[in-house]
């Protein structure tokens, strides 16, 4: 026998995101997991970003000028949603694991994800006619 | 005339220290037919070295689930008009996140030695079942001539499990769902599974459910499992008090 074809691997974590076939409530464990690593990473920007004001005010201010761009405009626009789609997903699991709603976890998720989507649009529109 | 279909079939190989690849069967078979019946016609008639496993024909043994292009399944009930059409590809892998004994067969040990370890039980009366009315999947409605609890330790919930394929201290679904089995007689039991490798390393993907092929809903019990722990823990501060 060869132990090692098919052993559970924490090298395996990239099957977390092959939702591919699955059903409703992998989408929502790989998307839970895809917009946690962007906070994440949104975070670390964050603090880099930050640390620009060590280097004086005309540094950050040339900085922010530059995260006016539309790019960066639509990139915030993602880390609203990451939030949005994370925070909702996470109050499902929580209602799901005090035995609430087991039985329409599927529905709740696409019922949330929606209000995510809409309320990620809102904040789209005015974050870009701002 | 029947109809007939040309259908090929991807077969995963593993022979010992080998690397593993897939070889190519082209099958004339019925749509009706199930996809466990053009394995054992590829071993009858092309390849006498395929390695699988499989028993009841009928979905009681567990012996012969696999994943069937990508997806869990008891290939003894999978037509392959579910899984396929005419001219089309079945690709048949082992289970996930057990080890691999041959090509298609792979070595359960674990998943048995962890039911037994929560205290699972075979078979119980169906009022031990413990899935509320409303919570079963598929068309089967509960009345009291139905099996629905038991669970055929396929392993489907096992390898569909996207946190079983990381680690191998998780208990897994299936021993989870076993704990809760046992915990709704004896609700001590639960205790056994209230640990990090436990009821509270499952990240609530509900695959378990989806796949498995017996209704024991392995995602409800994980859940209901922690509902009953959390009660009690928040009980146990008023009764300290």
């Amino acid at each position: 026998m060869d132990e090692a074809t098919n052993k559970p691997s924490a090298s395996n974590w990239l099957t977390w995101f092959d939702a591919r076939r699955r059903d409703v409530g992998y989408w929502a464990f790989a998307l839970n997991r895809i917009t946690a690593l962007g906070l994440t990473f949104y975070l670390f920007l964050h603090l880099g970003v930050l640390s620009q004001l060590s280097q004086g005010p005309q540094a950050y201010d040339h900085f922010i000028a530059m995260m006016k761009q539309p790019l960066f405009t639509a990139g915030e626009v993602l880390v609203v949603s990451a939030g949005f789609i994370h925070g909702l997903n996470g109050i499902r699991i929580a209602l799901n694991s005090l035995g609430v709603a087991n039985a329409f976890q599927k529905a709740l998720f696409i019922a949330l994800m929606i209000v995510a989507i809409l309320v990620s649009f809102i904040f789209a529109v005015r974050m870009f006619t701002a | 005339m029947a109809q007939r279909w040309t259908i090929t079939y991807e077969v995963f190989r593993k022979k010992g220290s080998h690397p593993p690849h897939f070889d190519r069967f082209k099958l004339d078979v019925s749509p009706d037919e199930y996809v466990l019946d053009g394995i054992e016609r590829i071993w009858a008639f092309h390849d006498r070295s395929l390695v699988f496993s499989h028993a009841c024909h009928h979905s009681t043994c567990g012996a012969c689930g696999m994943r069937v292009n990508g997806l869990e399944k008891l290939t003894c009930i999978t037509p392959i008009h579910k899984v396929t059409r005419d001219g089309g590809v079945i690709r048949v892998e082992p289970l996930k996140n057990f080890p691999v004994i041959s090509d298609l067969s792979v070595d359960m040990s674990l998943l048995y030695q962890r039911m037994e370890m929560v205290g699972q039980r075979s078979v119980l009366p169906i009022e031990e079942e413990g899935i509320p009315d409303g919570l079963l999947y598929g068309k089967e409605q509960k009345s009291g001539h139905l099996r629905l609890a038991d669970c055929i330790e396929c392993g489907l919930c096992m390898s569909a499990c996207p946190i079983s394929a990381t680690t191998s201290s998780y208990l897994g679904p299936a021993a989870l769902a076993g704990a809760h089995q046992h915990s709704i007689a004896d609700p001590q039991a639960a205790s056994l599974v209230d640990h990090a490798d436990g009821v509270w390393r499952c990240h609530s993907a509900f695959e378990c459910t989806s796949v498995c092929p017996s209704n024991v809903n392995p995602g409800w019990r994980i859940m209901d499992l922690r509902k009953r722990l959390i009660s009690s823990r928040i009980l146990g501060i008023f009764r300290r008090l």
